[in-house]
């Protein structure tokens, strides 16, 4: 049986894990390589890397990290951040990403999407969706959640999954930072929309928490990140927690 | 030991070549021919589209050679699709090696395409009998191909597919052992001692 995924995700600057809480401040939490197999030794089933670098030239020390992690670690892993070209992927697949996660550049350039997808494959573009509940829905906001963009999440989703996407990474602003729980109605709602896997994002703050997002909100992989890196939540322990309740979990 | 990984425009390269350093084998990615014929085992990698990627093999004139090895190939994901018959995906007449169709997994409520995530082996025999029965390995496809009398581990997805085939010299997975954890070593070092 096909499990649920628990993805612990990595914001990384300069060479380093920072987490944004609420998207603003930011602090370190530790060594990417080394959290990286530390997690895949505990039973992530995959990771998410994030860069959050400013220059270009921070940037080049991603892709040489990306190529770290690659050979450190046997589970699949997504790389993210300031990519807004095909030109930018390739040496990210080269340094032996699994997939490339886009977001804002998506947003102002639907395109990129059909270009990755026809260049990589599918397989290799997870299209990340930060939205906001406004009043006649859920609006889209790009860069870091900081511009609203006036697209809508139901009709992004599907248009991202139309030109290509083989994934959506759904967070949302309003549960993210808060640790008290995904946002279970909505994901049920865009995952009986869309046929590619969902990974919920934002909220995360007990293990009862997942055991929602899987069983209400019916998201096909959940992902967090301050609760694992501060060691809130354990890996094992959140797994066993899931399968004794009925979720289907790799052990 | 020399292990030849055949170098073409497939996605996972890279991802194979850091999992063979990881069990210290000795490997060569490479496109020669001779290179590839006086390996002692061959691996066939495969992420991305067939048609593009059988039009790119035969212009590199891989396809025959491919065919014609004698000594273990392992085929992984497309690699494993792209030795049997013909594909759904774009219509594609593949390399023949086992006489099956690739199919398409069908849209379903509760049933994501692509099949995505770990997922158990059941019915696990012949060269992965030992010790990989339900354990969870990586997989991400949108084409599949059915249990068939070459298969030797079976995956459930709405239906059951073949998760891994053999036949003569060739061997085949469709997850990614270079991305399945533990489970995936094992499967690579039991290829690995396949004589």
């Amino acid at each position: 049986m096909l499990t649920k995924r628990i993805i612990p995700c990595l914001d990384i600057k300069d060479g380093r894990t920072v987490k944004g809480v609420n998207f603003v401040d930011l602090l370190d939490a530790g060594d990417p390589v080394e959290l990286a197999a530390a997690y895949a030794r505990q039973g992530a089933d995959e990771l998410v890397f994030l860069d959050i670098s400013a220059t270009n030239e921070k940037r080049k020390t991603f892709s040489s990290l990306v190529k770290k992690i690659a050979s450190h670690v046997n589970i699949p892993f997504t790389v993210g951040g300031g990519i807004s070209t095909v030109d930018d992927v390739a040496p990210l697949l080269d340094a032996g990403a699994d997939k490339v996660s886009i977001n804002s550049s998506a947003v102002n350039n639907p395109g990129l999407i059909d270009q990755l997808a026809k260049t990589f494959g599918s397989q290799f573009v997870v299209l990340a969706i930060d939205a906001k509940q406004v009043d006649n829905g859920w609006e889209i906001h790009s860069h870091g959640g900081k511009i609203p963009t006036g697209k809508k999440l139901f009709s992004w989703a599907k248009e991202g999954q139309e030109r290509g996407a083989g994934e959506i990474l759904f967070t949302s602003m309003d549960h993210d930072g808060t640790k008290r729980g995904f946002a279970n109605d909505l994901l049920k709602k865009l995952n009986d929309l869309v046929h590619i896997p969902v990974i919920a994002s934002g909220g995360a703050g007990a293990s009862f928490h997942f055991a929602e997002v899987f069983t209400l909100g019916n998201a096909d992989a959940a992902l967090a990140a301050s609760v694992f890196h501060f060691g809130e939540i354990k890996i094992p322990e959140l797994k066993l927690f899931l399968k004794n309740h009925q979720v289907p979990v790799r052990l | 030991m020399k292990v030849a990984v055949i170098k073409y425009n497939a996605g996972n390269i890279r991802s194979v070549a850091f999992a063979l350093e990881r069990l210290s084998v000795e490997f060569d990615i490479t496109d020669n021919a001779e290179d590839i014929k006086k390996a002692d085992k061959v691996i066939f990698p495969g992420v991305g589209e067939a048609s593009t990627t059988m039009h790119y093999l035969k212009e590199k004139k891989l396809s025959q050679l491919i065919i014609d090895l004698k000594q273990p190939v392992l085929g992984i994901c497309l690699g494993m699709q792209l030795m049997c018959s013909h594909s759904e995906e774009n219509d594609t007449p593949c390399l023949g090696i086992f006489e099956e169709t690739v199919r398409q997994f069908a849209y379903r409520k509760d049933f994501k395409v692509p099949h995505m995530g770990w997922n158990s082996l059941t019915e696990t025999k012949g060269w992965l009998e030992s010790g990989l029965e339900d354990q969870f390995v990586y997989f991400v496809h949108s084409y599949y191909i059915d249990v068939n009398p070459y298969t030797v581990a079976v995956t459930d997805y709405n239906k059951p597919f073949s998760a891994a085939m053999k036949k003569d010299n060739f061997y085949a997975v469709q997850f990614h052992p270079e991305k399945s954890a533990k489970a995936g070593e094992v499967v690579l070092d039991l290829f690995l001692k396949v004589s």
